[in-house]
């Protein structure tokens, strides 16, 4: 490895000359990944001046050691003690204990194992309705762009629904998700682009982060409730609404998306699911693991520390890649292979600890009331013509996956 | 390594060996213990890793926190007096011997 050298004045860590913003790194992880990975179990990225890791091991002690990997100086390369946020610090996300738990506890209670039981026959029937439409479409002979079809509309159907947000108007919530998951790398293009998209749409999220554009009951009501209940102030209510808005759509589009993507590459594991579409869940899993919507997350180190065996000084950015431990040899035996029966119980796509997704039960309900449908519905996901990328600081997105849906 | 033994609901016994740190949870779904799912991977989130500890054991066990009876309200089977979420039940050798029962179901 030609790239490493110990030049970078940080004695003992293996430096590495990439950039894992750059659009050649993006539109093709993983060999980078591997090479940051191999390199040892913490590295420096000069070009940013942070320390990464690669590895599921440190990745999980990372995430799991809030107290020394804290979040409120910001979960994206930005240091707050030295930056201005660009927008007001989430109250959940960028933030630690003991103001993050009043955060938590409540979106935990609301999103709960309890709700999606309540939820699960209105988002089953939607995934019903959105697939019995392809299905006649397909004995057409008709040939889908899924990300079209199927990973964005769902979401963005069943999500705001239960969120309580009125039809109109919903695509801003794809704009407001790219910008925001741009928006923990560096001020690149990506970035610049992805702001200028969204600049006319953000007082549309503003303003449906407020009370009187919230249909009662539902999970943005819910927040209202908890601050009428004396848990958060009036001010954070809209605030923590915010919160699902910008993490719960776009995630859940490119989980979906990235799902059918797996299942369309590796036709053997679809046909298992097409004779038992009991393993949807299982293979829903699987994707997030394989190709994690959500790539990578920093944290911010509040003392000095040793991660790796590797001395880390306070103050430290470390980028955590959470899509490379999901394919780490130490962990995951034939990382690369798509199996659906593999149980990745301890996979870092929803990241891990206290600050893992408090969505992710949804998260599971959506992927797997899609994939069980289609499963039930088609024999085969074929491949016809070649995926197209949406390029994110964060997110693997695709912009097209072209697919012909062969009906059972 | 301690010692851990998992009932499940059919009374089928099997006792494996922890290194002390694991949670019972990680220790059940890597010897591939079926009536053990663990989806979220042990963030107290998802109420599929639940069992119950034999009355034997259960004083024996640190308090659970807020969050983790939360999550019981959410078990698919039967909440009872014994029973915790295995993802929050750190092994070592105080409890070297402990006894869990598997609900019927986790999902």
């Amino acid at each position: 490895m030609t790239d490493i050298s110990m030049t970078s004045g940080i004695p003992n860590v293996p430096a590495l000359d990439i950039d894992p913003f750059s659009d050649a790194f993006l539109s093709d992880p993983y060999s980078d990944h591997e090479r940051i990975r191999e390199a040892g179990p913490v590295v420096w990225l000069s070009k940013y001046d942070i320390y990464a890791s690669c590895r599921h091991e440190q990745v999980r002690e990372i995430l799991n050691d809030h107290g020394t990997y804290i979040s409120s100086a910001g979960v994206g390369l930005a240091n707050f003690q030295r930056e201005k946020p660009f927008r007001p610090k989430s109250l959940i996300l960028e933030a630690d204990p003991p103001n993050h738990t009043r955060s938590r506890t409540i979106l935990a209670r609301i999103l709960s194992p309890k709700t999606v039981m309540k939820i699960r026959e209105t988002f089953a029937a939607e995934a019903d309705r959105l697939l019995d439409g392809l299905l006649d479409r397909a004995k057409q002979g008709e040939v889908f762009d899924v990300v079209k079809e199927i990973a964005e509309p769902y979401p963005l159907k069943v999500f705001p629904d239960a969120v309580g947000l009125e039809a109109a108007g919903r695509e801003n919530l794809l704009l407001y998700g790219d910008m925001i998951f741009n928006a923990f790398g560096p001020r690149n293009d990506l970035l610049a682009r992805a702001a200028a998209r969204v600049e006319p749409v953000t007082a549309w999220i503003m303003a449906h982060c407020q009370r009187n554009m919230l249909q009662p009951g539902g999970f943005g009501d819910l927040i209202y409730q908890a601050a009428d209940g004396g848990e958060i102030t009036h001010e954070e209510a809209p605030m923590l609404v915010r919160s699902f808005l910008s993490a719960g759509v776009d995630t859940t589009v490119n989980g979906i998306g990235n799902a059918l993507y797996c299942l369309a590459h590796f036709p053997d594991q679809y046909a298992r699911l097409h004779a038992d579409p009991g393993l949807a869940r299982a293979a829903f899993e699987e994707s997030l693991r394989l190709e994690s919507a959500v790539q990578t997350f920093f944290r911010t180190t509040a003392v000095d520390t040793v991660l790796g065996g590797i001395p880390i000084p306070a103050g430290s950015k470390v980028l955590a890649f959470l899509a490379a431990a999901n394919r780490d040899f130490r962990q995951w035996p034939e990382p690369t292979q798509f199996k659906i029966d593999r149980r990745p119980t301890g996979h870092m796509a929803f990241g891990s600890g206290i600050h893992g997704c408090v969505g992710q039960v949804v998260a599971r309900l959506e992927g797997e009331l899609i994939l069980a449908g289609l499963a039930r519905r088609f024999k085969a996901l074929e491949i016809a013509g070649k995926p197209t990328r949406r390029l994110n600081n964060t997110l693997r997105a695709l912009a097209t996956l072209p697919l012909r849906l062969v009906p059972a | 390594m301690v010692r851990l033994t998992l009932i499940d609901f059919a009374g089928n016994s099997t006792t494996i060996s922890v290194a002390p740190g694991q949670s019972a949870m990680q220790a059940a779904v890597s010897s591939g213990i079926a009536g053990v799912v663990g989806e979220c991977g042990g963030s107290a989130m998802c109420a599929t890793c639940h069992v119950y500890v034999h009355p034997d054991w259960y004083g024996q066990l640190p308090e659970p926190l807020e969050t983790e009876l939360e999550m019981l309200d959410c078990t698919v089977s039967e909440r009872r007096d014994q029973s915790r979420l295995s993802c929050q039940i750190r092994m070592d050798e105080t409890l070297d011997g402990l006894v869990l029962l598997l609900p019927e179901r986790q999902q």
